[in-house]
């Protein structure tokens, strides 16, 4: 469903993604882990047509994403790291906007909205601005919303950030069932190793834009002679603390690690 | 069509939502009609040029459509800074449908406000030469509104963050207000001045709106109306290249 070759990403002297390979099977769930700064965003902004690579290949679904990018974007949806949501319209109205960008039919779009919001909790709450809506609420509005158009593929970059581990265990659940009935194939990032471990068939661990592991969460850890996916990755990557300009999203970070504490 | 349409829907929406924001924009066009025209009333009559209030009207719907149009195209930079933007660049519709959509919903916001800023200089006491052309004075507008919607959303696609946006506004937006002859008449200026009027499309616009409103221009209406066309199309274009060329 997704073939990565050799792709890199330069900004100026710096090289963000260096040369990673990897592929995705259809109905899969891949986690993409790395520290910060470690170039799983800018891979996902690359696979999702919102950046072009210096060099490489990706083939979504069989198609190249630099010359048929609406053709890709057709195929996927994508729960952004940091919201994408428009605050001052309600539930519902985001769902629309969605689902008329994406070309979906009226109908469907009205049916697979009701059965989505209700799935994920919101429909009680569809009419109200999304402004009022608490962080976890917001995040299960983008997935579901992602859905609404089935997407073959789905990406989500960060999604459990910030979320209490209610809201945490509910979210995968539901992308887990959907991913099932649907078979939409799943990418990943999390900084939850439990999160990756609980829900992902295969995974990659990227470090300084380098793929540097690769297999299902068994395979890495015999690989590393370490009995936790977290072991594993902090045995290929480290432990020292990475130095990364911060973003609203790793204040987030640090926001939900002060809370689970 | 259908993707135009949900985001020009979309900015009608974010705005009649807004009340004290609607509120909060006709207060600076109601402080020039209510100070300019009636402190400045007097000595405009005395020098011989007839009501301030009649001249000054075009004038303070002009700057309502242009304040309005232009920031509701840099109100890309909202959209840009709580995510909005990404998830119209990852959707499968041609990013020239996405900025049509801005485009035309900020149109029709600034529109909207224009019109209520007439409704404010009717009350007022402000009288059209002639009710039946008033249509006329909606294309006036309507194309008004367009080129700043365009350019707006040119600005709006190359900023990156609001750091930029007072630059824009003292460098860029006010002087396309002052120079544009919506306070004082355009005629008997400095050559280097006259010439500036010449090159800013407002001027064009709220001439227009001065020729239809009180039978009083600078230039010919068709002439006003032709330059509002093409710069239309030109900021349009801006727009779109700009939009185009958006990397988040």
């Amino acid at each position: 469903m997704i073939r990565v070759e050799k792709l890199s990403k330069k900004f100026g002297e710096v090289t963000a993604v260096d040369d990673i390979s990897f592929d995705v099977a259809a109905g899969e769930i891949f986690a993409f882990l790395g520290p910060n700064g470690a170039g799983k965003t800018t891979t996902i902004k690359m696979l999702t047509t919102l950046l072009r690579p210096t060099g490489g290949t990706i083939s979504i679904d069989g198609l190249d994403p630099a010359t048929q990018p609406n053709e890709v974007r057709k195929r996927f949806g994508i729960v952004f790291q940091d919201p994408s949501l428009d605050q001052e319209l309600t539930a519902y109205e985001n769902m629309e906007i969605h689902g008329v960008l994406y070309h979906v039919p009226r109908k469907i779009r009205h049916e697979r909205t009701e059965m989505l919001l209700k799935l994920f909790e919101l429909w009680e709450r569809r009419k109200a601005y999304v402004k009022e809506f608490s962080g976890g609420m917001k995040r299960r509005l983008e997935i579901a919303r992602g859905f609404l158009h089935t997407p073959k593929i789905l990406f989500l970059d960060e999604p459990t950030l910030g979320l209490d581990p209610q809201s945490r265990n509910q979210l995968w659940t539901h992308v887990k069932n959907l991913n099932k009935a649907e078979g939409v194939t799943v990418f990943l990032t999390t900084h939850y190793m439990d999160e990756a471990e609980r829900v992902a068939d295969r995974l990659a661990i990227i470090d300084h834009g380098k793929i540097v592991a690769q297999g299902s969460p068994q395979e890495l850890r015999e690989q590393t002679g370490t009995d936790s996916l977290e072991g594993a990755f902090l045995a290929l990557t480290g432990s020292s603390i990475r130095d990364e300009k911060a973003g609203s999203a790793d204040q987030m970070r640090q926001i939900a690690k002060m809370w689970r504490r | 069509m259908n993707a135009i349409y949900i985001l020009w829907l979309r900015e009608l929406k974010r705005y009649t939502r807004s009340k004290a924001q609607v509120i909060a924009s006709l207060g600076q066009p109601l402080l020039y009609l209510l100070v300019l025209g009636f402190g400045l009333g007097p000595v405009f009559q005395r020098a011989g040029n007839g009501s301030y209030l009649q001249f000054v009207a075009p004038g303070v719907i002009g700057m309502s459509i242009l304040f309005t149009s232009i920031f509701s195209g840099i109100g890309l930079l909202w959209d840009r800074q709580f995510g909005f933007l990404k998830e119209t660049l990852v959707a499968p519709v041609p990013r020239l449908t996405v900025m049509i959509g801005k485009t035309l919903g900020g149109a029709t916001v600034a529109t909207i406000q224009g019109l209520l800023v007439l409704i404010i200089c009717l009350i007022a006491g402000f009288r059209p030469v002639n009710w039946a052309i008033l249509p006329v004075v909606l294309v006036f507008m309507i194309l008004t509104a367009i080129v700043f919607s365009g350019l707006g959303i040119a600005i709006g696609s190359m900023l990156q963050d609001m750091q930029g946006f007072q630059l824009i506004m003292n460098f860029l937006v006010m002087p396309i207000f002052f120079l544009s002859g919506a306070l004082f008449p355009l005629d008997n200026l400095p050559s280097v001045l006259s010439f500036v009027t010449r090159i800013d499309p407002l001027s064009y616009g709220i001439d227009g709106l001065r020729n239809v409103l009180i039978g009083t221009s600078q230039f010919e209406p068709a002439i006003s109306l032709a330059v509002l066309c093409a710069v239309a199309v030109l900021f349009l274009a801006l727009g779109s290249y700009s939009f185009s060329r958006i990397q988040l």
